[in-house]
């Protein structure tokens, strides 16, 4: 019993929790984005797979971990702008448009890989970004390794977090994305665009997916395999209404979810048997589940959220 | 350029939406099986010989037809009145679990017969409440059905995961996860000598009748209708929102529970993680591609059958990744929305 209290005391615990953070930071941070201009993004899960794999591929191929990234972003960036064309000028069903979108993007990683990488029984690896110690503050004790020593995309999640809550806060350029997603036909009367700016804001959300999908291959693991995103996705669309679409909020959400990943994996190694691993694999969807339930009453959701804007039809 | 409603829709337009959308498709995903230095139309060609090229093959075609067509119905039925059953993957899983336990434990000294149809009924309940829980909570509580479902399956294959390993594994299986196996005598019966081609293929053609038949010929049907294209003038002319996708709930998930159940009692007589290979994710773009049509579904569950068929023996033959029936299906899913929309709309300039 004491066991389980003294890992909630260990700075490895705290360290594994910004990792695993990581991912669902730039999804859950895309996704919001998508949906503060009003358009649902169920490609997440899907575009978060193909990031995963560009990047990987692009780093297997002699590529820079960087350059990985980028690849992954334009690709992620390509698949939004797919879901944008099909949900806001044609304005199909953004819940079908983008299951399908999830299940193209995965599917062709999937046969790219496969293609590129005929046979292989254990998947080849790269060398994946190194902890990045941040000279001085990775020294404090228990701090420092919790914090100060991750890997460098851990560090751009959380400016990712600053920048985009700033841009949707403080900008007129965010006032625009979150006006767009309340009532289009008021930024139409204003004179922009909002055809322009939902589609903006899936291309620049879904690339940010693609970022997170990136991290599992090129920082978590060194290797992709199918199926390694195992609904990190759909978690991600719960931690947005979770969130109420505030990025700040996701952030902590993001690391709340984290905190309990985290803890039940160090968990399963201090319970003694008789309990199967696979009651503590079943936690992150749990909570997700739980945490809609939660969130449902005080959540506001944008008012335009899945209304396509047609022109002139109200 | 805008879009304005089409005021006259013609059938052969709603025919030619799908087989433009599977065409558009295999053009698409002809130029992947290039990339793989195969010719595609040689690829086709052998797609086509493996799903119907002799009687095993067309049995086993048949044999796959026959879960897509029950999810296939699982999300035609419930897309029809707008409620999102993502969760039809999870939901077989658990109509198979319960088969085989059932199948397993059911020693009562009854007719096969009856032990059958408790077993299906039992694979069908099951799925209902699976779905129930999620359609529940967005009525009272507005909570996103899609996300929940889409979690659900998660949790349902994690559980069955559990009991496969655990309290129903079969201690004869040398150790690989599996469940205990269901009695012999509990299994359907074949519809052809030396296949794998089981009686579930006419129960799934029969479901797809029966929804058929209460769609177009009841109130229940007119009801899930409006509730799906206008869902406040619905309740406005006096439909019990609610208790319509509480019905359809439970035809959805039942439909999805039954499609594990047979799987289970007619082509495997167990369970283990790969009893689906993404049926319950099929059935969504069978059920779209068929315009969400109960008899349409049929026909396009058979279609997806033959790509996955197919594309299993043409990857063997020629060595393109079998994952390219994956490609296919997904492509067929987006142009098929975008063809119904061309279908439905007109472009004005």
């Amino acid at each position: 019993m004491m066991e389980a209290v003294d890992i909630l005391f260990s700075a490895s615990l705290w360290g594994a929790v910004l990792r695993i953070a990581t991912p669902l930071i730039f999804g859950t941070l895309g996704a919001l984005i998508c949906e503060r201009s009003g358009v649902l993004n169920l490609g997440i899960e899907g575009i978060m797979t193909l990031g995963a794999m560009v990047a990987w591929m692009t780093v297997f191929q002699g590529g820079g971990l960087w350059t990985g990234l980028l690849v992954a972003a334009l690709c992620g960036g390509m698949f939004g702008l797919l879901h944008a064309v099909l949900t806001v000028p044609l304005g199909l069903s953004q819940h079908v448009t983008g299951l399908g979108i999830t299940l193209f993007a995965s599917s062709l990683t999937y046969y790219i890989y496969r293609l590129a990488l005929p046979v292989s029984s254990s998947p080849p690896t790269i060398e994946p970004f190194q902890p990045l110690a941040i000279p001085g503050l990775s020294d404090i004790p228990f701090f420092g390794e919790a914090l100060f020593s991750q890997t460098a995309p851990t560090y751009l999640a959380i400016l990712a977090i600053v920048v985009t809550a700033y841009i949707l806060i403080r900008t007129p350029l965010g006032l625009a994305i979150r006006m767009t997603g309340e009532n289009p036909h008021a930024v139409e009367a204003q004179g922009l665009n909002p055809t322009r700016i939902r589609i903006g804001a899936v291309v620049v959300g879904s690339a940010l997916m693609a970022i997170g999908g990136s991290f599992l291959t090129t920082a978590t693991f060194n290797s992709f395999f199918p199926t390694m995103v195992q609904g990190r996705g759909w978690v991600c669309i719960a931690l947005v209404v979770f969130a109420s679409w505030r990025p700040g909020k996701a952030l902590l959400g993001a690391l709340l979810f984290a905190l309990f990943d985290a803890y039940q994996l160090r968990l399963q190694h201090v319970v003694e048997g008789g309990v199967p691993y696979q009651l503590f694999l079943m936690v992150p969807y749990v909570l997700s589940i739980v945490a809609l339930i939660v969130m449902s009453r005080r959540a506001r959701v944008p008012q335009a959220l899945m209304a396509p804007y047609r022109k002139g039809e109200r | 350029m805008r879009l304005e409603r089409r005021t006259d829709l013609s059938p052969a337009m709603l025919l030619a939406a799908p087989l433009m959308a599977v065409a558009v498709s295999l053009a698409l995903s002809g130029l992947l099986i290039a990339l793989a230095g195969v010719n595609p139309l040689a690829a086709y060609g052998q797609m086509v010989q493996g799903a119907f090229g002799s009687r095993l093959s067309i049995s086993e075609t048949l044999t796959r037809t026959t879960p897509l067509v029950l999810t296939g119905l699982a999300a035609a039925v419930a897309f029809r009145a707008r409620l999102w059953n993502i969760g039809a993957e999870g939901q077989l899983y658990a109509g198979a679990l319960v088969a085989a336990w059932l199948g397993h434990s059911l020693t009562l000294a009854m007719p096969a017969a009856l032990s059958l149809l408790i077993i299906m009924g039992a694979g069908m309940v099951i799925g209902a409440l699976l779905l129930l829980g999620p359609v529940l909570l967005r009525l009272r509580l507005g909570v996103d059905e899609v996300v929940t479902t889409l979690l659900m399956n998660f949790i349902i294959i994690l559980f069955v995961s559990m009991m496969i390993e655990g309290p129903m594994k079969d201690p004869l299986a040398f150790g690989w996860p599996q469940s205990v196996p269901v009695e012999s005598d509990v299994m359907l019966p074949k519809l052809l000598e030396r296949s794998r081609l089981h009686i579930g293929l006419l129960i799934a053609v029969g479901a797809a009748l029966l929804i058929w038949l209460v769609q177009s010929r009841t109130v229940f049907g007119m009801q899930t209708r409006a509730a799906g294209l206008n869902a406040p003038a619905a309740v406005f002319a006096g439909v019990p929102l609610s208790k319509t996708l509480l019905g359809v709930a439970c035809i959805s998930g039942a439909l999805a529970g039954l499609a594990g159940a047979i799987e289970v009692t007619g082509l495997k007589g167990y369970v283990t993680l790969d009893l689906s290979p993404g049926y319950g994710y099929s059935g969504i773009v069978v059920a779209m591609l068929a315009g969400l049509n109960p008899i349409g579904v049929v026909f396009t569950a058979l279609f997806v059958a033959v790509v996955f068929v197919g594309a299993d023996s043409m990857s063997r033959a020629l060595g393109v990744p079998s994952f390219i029936a994956d490609v296919i299906v997904s492509i067929s899913l987006l142009t098929m929305l975008v063809a119904l929309l061309f279908t439905t709309y007109r472009v004005r300039r």
